[in-house]
């Protein structure tokens, strides 16, 4: 874009670099002097927290896989033996098993942002297709992660998910030996989990590249859904964007520390403390919280191949939202209709997180059919119709106006009078 | 444009200069965990704790091999002739010299406790093979004599001993040396 | 972004919906919870008792032993900071009192000798099913994060509470439940053979019989020796059994809240000084040229 600086090598060794490598030019361009719009809110720094969660997880698996033994015979104590005689051992395994949960903290609400703005329409449609295959990558990884520990939950959790895949007419039961590389989940399970886990953050890591090349491609979304068209819309990242994705990065650590500290095994399940027993199965199943709103979906319908059609459909269905949704107006503050049905989707979402919590029965079986049926109707139904007759609000005519609108900040001069409210 | 007045910059500096290094206390702060990882874990330090060893059935002659610390250690019984040929032997014009009386603990000359890995590339020494009545190491060609010294190859020290003491004229404990 | 009145309204409707189901699922069993106790090492500063962990300690090895494994716990474990408090060289007479299986020997034989410090407890059974078998079919469960292996469900809105409160004493708190909560049956319940009524346990009816009553174990400090006390200091030397790195952690945790804190305040000063220029413009914006 026009009015941004330019990255001119001052030191000799410098100049050398650029000409062979132009590493420093395009940490400059893409990190420093990469023009972002002025008027972002703070649901706009989780991608910085993604990408500092990724680099955590990476980072203590890393050095947890230096003592984590992927056997079933010693899988378990091996991780108490982190726990108990690694110097530190406790807290790098607190620290990844509840970043875990924060990651997927901070990938719903990301979510939840471009949901809310419009984030996903165009030009950005394969920016958000990238980011529901980093969900799904994350989805991966978490569950072949909560295997390892070798827990009865993690047992019990990797049969009911490789079970779904027998659903699958004629290629179902030789696709879940497959998957197991045996007749059970048993030690060639657990020892390709172990392969896979390693691999996938690699991956996602890969992915996220990616995902910020087509970021950078069309530049980011902002409150008001309308692109920056001057230099005064947009500011340098560095240092705007760096110093509030870093206060807000610490804000989040306190919550994260908050977990790992005082109470590391909230977000668990007791069971998980139990050998796995492929003999017994625990009272309820229940996966990690953040996989919660998809087992709801999946058990609440009561064909096997339908559920699990559902579960996969219902995240593969965020995939197609830039083309569901018809609307040209990108961000819900000003589409009054849109934001109340998104209100009730993200609680339908959670509703759905508790009922997966829950045992299938009785009233919990009819609410968590209630609510599925909410879901796909909010994607298939309502938002292609929402586009069509709503009555969206007038939209700012450029980010500074509207930031100027947005009552007169201290010292400045009072804002041109009724001409830019019409 | 903003007008930056004089006091400005100082207050500027300040927070600028207090962040960032909180923040670089915290980034080292957070490597400590990292690295302390990989020191031995409690329990291989547990396992590493001293070990005794009954001298009683190893015959006069015999050499015998125990772990201490994951290293194997050579208990070598010698007989008066042993004895004497380490004694008699000029140590100072040895390679690592050193004389035998050095190398084993007063009162109990016929036992020396050695720690069997060759100070040239780390292999293990054969017993009651080379020249000198001591170890041959078969990797490079070392040769040590009666007292564990090099003689001959390209070992540039004698085998070490370990710390050890005797806590009875017939049980050793390895791993804890002693007023012995 | 102003709450509507029309979003809240759907936000309750999903709360509403989940409390109602979870009410009329309660309603169909007043499953009884185990007390909440009191435990020094509960919340953000607490840390063990030491004198409650030898007591616990002395409780296991003279009642649950009997039948129930330790196998993660070794004796020089009981000399670790943090933990029941006894020297290197109480912790090594311990263990000299305990026989561990070691071997082979030169003749292909496995042996019995004292126990070190490095060894681990070594288990009353040699396998499950030797423990089976004495025990007319039931396992007991080996002990060493038993504490951790144990909940309590205490539904909606309790768990959100939970997260506030620090609440991580679920486990003490049902194992002392167990051990005080032997009862007799009541009218019109069926004890399945075998079993022995128990008020906390899930279904009522727990294969082990009760294992404590007062005065079973003499305590030389003066406590109370009442199965109520047995009771909680047995499950704090549990709960140390299954977490004993609990005071380093909470100690680190204050250190790095109030690092964490110290921080994030520069960092947000930062932020409002970074921002001042934009946000506090002293002349109207004007369009200016690409510079």
């Amino acid at each position: 874009m026009s009015g941004q600086s330019v990255y001119k090598p001052q030191s000799p060794f410098m100049q050398w670099l650029e000409r062979r490598l132009p590493i420093a030019s395009l940490v400059h361009s893409s990190m420093i002097a990469y023009p972002t719009p002025r008027n972002l809110n703070y649901w706009w720094t989780f991608g910085g927290i993604l990408t500092f969660m990724l680099g955590v997880q990476i980072v203590t698996g890393i050095v947890l896989a230096m003592h984590y033994t992927p056997h079933v015979d010693y899988a378990f104590n091996s991780v108490e033996s982190i726990m108990r005689d690694v110097n530190y051992g406790w807290l790098l395994r607190y620290l990844h098993a509840n970043g875990a949960s924060f990651f997927f903290v901070a990938v719903y609400i990301h979510m939840a942002r471009g949901m809310y703005y419009g984030s996903y329409k165009e030009p950005r449609e394969v920016l958000w297709i990238l980011g529901v295959i980093l969900f799904l990558l994350m989805v991966a990884t978490g569950f072949m992660g909560y295997v390892l520990p070798w827990g009865q939950m993690s047992f019990w959790a990797a049969t009911v998910i490789t079970n779904l895949f027998s659903a699958l007419p004629w290629v179902g039961d030789p696709i879940v030996t497959w998957l197991w590389g045996g007749y059970a989940v048993g030690n060639p399970t657990l020892n390709r989990f172990y392969s896979l886990h390693y691999l996938l953050p690699f991956v996602i890591a890969g992915v996220v590249v990616l995902h910020i090349w087509a970021l950078h491609m069309v530049g980011q979304n902002n409150p008001t859904g309308v692109e920056p068209k001057t230099d005064k819309d947009t500011v340098a990242f560095t240092p705007y964007a760096t110093a509030k994705d870093a206060f807000f990065i610490g804000l989040f650590c306190i919550f994260y520390a908050w977990f790992v500290f005082y109470i590391p095994n909230y977000l668990g399940h007791s069971d998980n403390y139990i050998v796995a027993n492929p003999g017994q199965t625990p009272t309820h199943i229940v996966p990690e919280w953040y996989y919660l709103p998809f087992y709801a979906i999946l058990r609440a319908i009561p064909n096997k191949l339908l559920g699990v059609i559902a579960l996969g459909g219902s995240i593969v269905i965020l995939a197609f939202l830039p083309w569901l949704d018809t609307s040209r107006v990108r961000s819900a503050n000003y589409r009054p209709m849109f934001r109340q049905f998104l209100f009730i989707f993200f609680a339908v979402v959670i509703g759905l997180g508790y009922l997966g919590s829950q045992p299938p029965e009785g009233g919990y079986v009819i609410a968590a059919r209630i609510l599925t049926a909410y879901y796909f109707i909010f994607f298939i139904v309502i938002l292609p119709l929402l586009g069509l007759l709503e009555k969206t609000k007038r939209l700012p005519n450029s980010i500074s106006e509207s930031v100027l609108r947005h009552g007169t900040p201290a010292g400045a001069a009072a804002p041109p009078p009724s001409g830019a409210k019409a | 444009m903003t007008t930056i007045s004089a006091a400005e910059p100082s207050r500027r500096d300040f927070l600028l200069v207090a962040t960032a290094s909180v923040a670089a206390v915290g980034a080292a702060a957070t490597l400590v965990p990292l690295i302390a990882q990989m020191n031995p874990d409690a329990s291989t330090i547990a396992a590493g704790a001293p070990v005794d060893v009954d001298l009683a059935p190893i015959a006069e002659g015999q050499i015998v091999k125990v772990f201490w610390r994951s290293q194997p250690i050579f208990i070598f019984h010698r007989s008066k002739k042993d004895i004497a040929l380490a004694q008699q032997v000029d140590w100072q014009s040895l390679r690592d010299p050193a004389p035998d009386s050095a190398r084993v603990k007063s009162g109990h000359e016929q036992w020396l406790v050695l720690i069997g890995i060759c100070t040239h590339l780390g292999c293990i020494p054969l017993a009651h093979q080379g020249n000198y009545d001591g170890w041959f190491c078969p990797c490079h060609g070392s040769q040590y004599d009666s007292s564990g010294r090099i003689r001959q190859g390209p070992a540039p020290l004698n085998l070490p001993l370990p710390p050890y003491q005797f806590v009875s004229d017939t049980t050793i404990r390895i791993g804890e040396t002693g007023k012995a | 972004m102003r709450v509507r009145r029309s979003n809240f309204l759907a936000v309750t409707f999903a709360a509403v919906l989940a409390c109602t189901a979870t009410r009329a699922a309660l309603a169909q069993e007043q499953e009884a919870l185990p007390p909440q106790q009191h435990w020094s090492f509960a919340g953000p500063f607490g840390q063990y008792d030491k004198a409650q962990l030898q007591r616990g300690f002395k409780v296991y090895r003279e009642v649950c032993a009997t039948c129930h494994s330790l196998k993660l716990i070794a004796f020089r474990n009981l000399a670790d900071p943090g933990g029941p408090g006894f020297t290197e060289a109480q912790a090594a007479a311990i263990a000299a009192e305990y026989k561990v299986t070691d071997g082979p020997n030169d003749q292909g034989e496995m042996f019995q000798r004292a126990g070190r410090l490095a060894d681990y407890f070594p288990p009353p059974f040699a396998n499950d099913q030797a423990a089976r078998a004495a025990l007319g079919g039931g396992l007991p469960p080996d002990m060493s994060v038993l504490a951790k292996a144990r909940g309590i469900e205490r539904g909606f809105p309790w768990f959100i509470f939970d997260a506030f409160t620090q609440y991580q004493e679920d486990g003490p708190d049902y194992i002392h439940g167990i051990l005080v909560g032997y009862t007799d049956p009541p009218p019109g319940f069926t004890l399945p053979p075998g079993g022995q009524y128990n008020k906390y346990f899930p279904g009522h009816a727990i294969a082990m019989p009760k294992p404590l009553n007062d005065g079973q174990v003499e305590y030389t400090d003066g406590t109370p020796t009442t199965v109520d006390q047995y009771g909680r200091d047995v499950a704090a030397f549990l709960m140390w059994a299954a977490e004993p790195t609990l005071d380093a952690r909470k100690r680190l945790g204050f250190q790095v809240f109030a690092f964490l804190i110290v921080l994030t305040g520069l960092l947000y000063f930062t932020k409002k000084r970074v921002w001042h220029d934009v946000l506090h413009r002293s002349e109207p914006l004007e369009s200016r040229p690409p510079a």
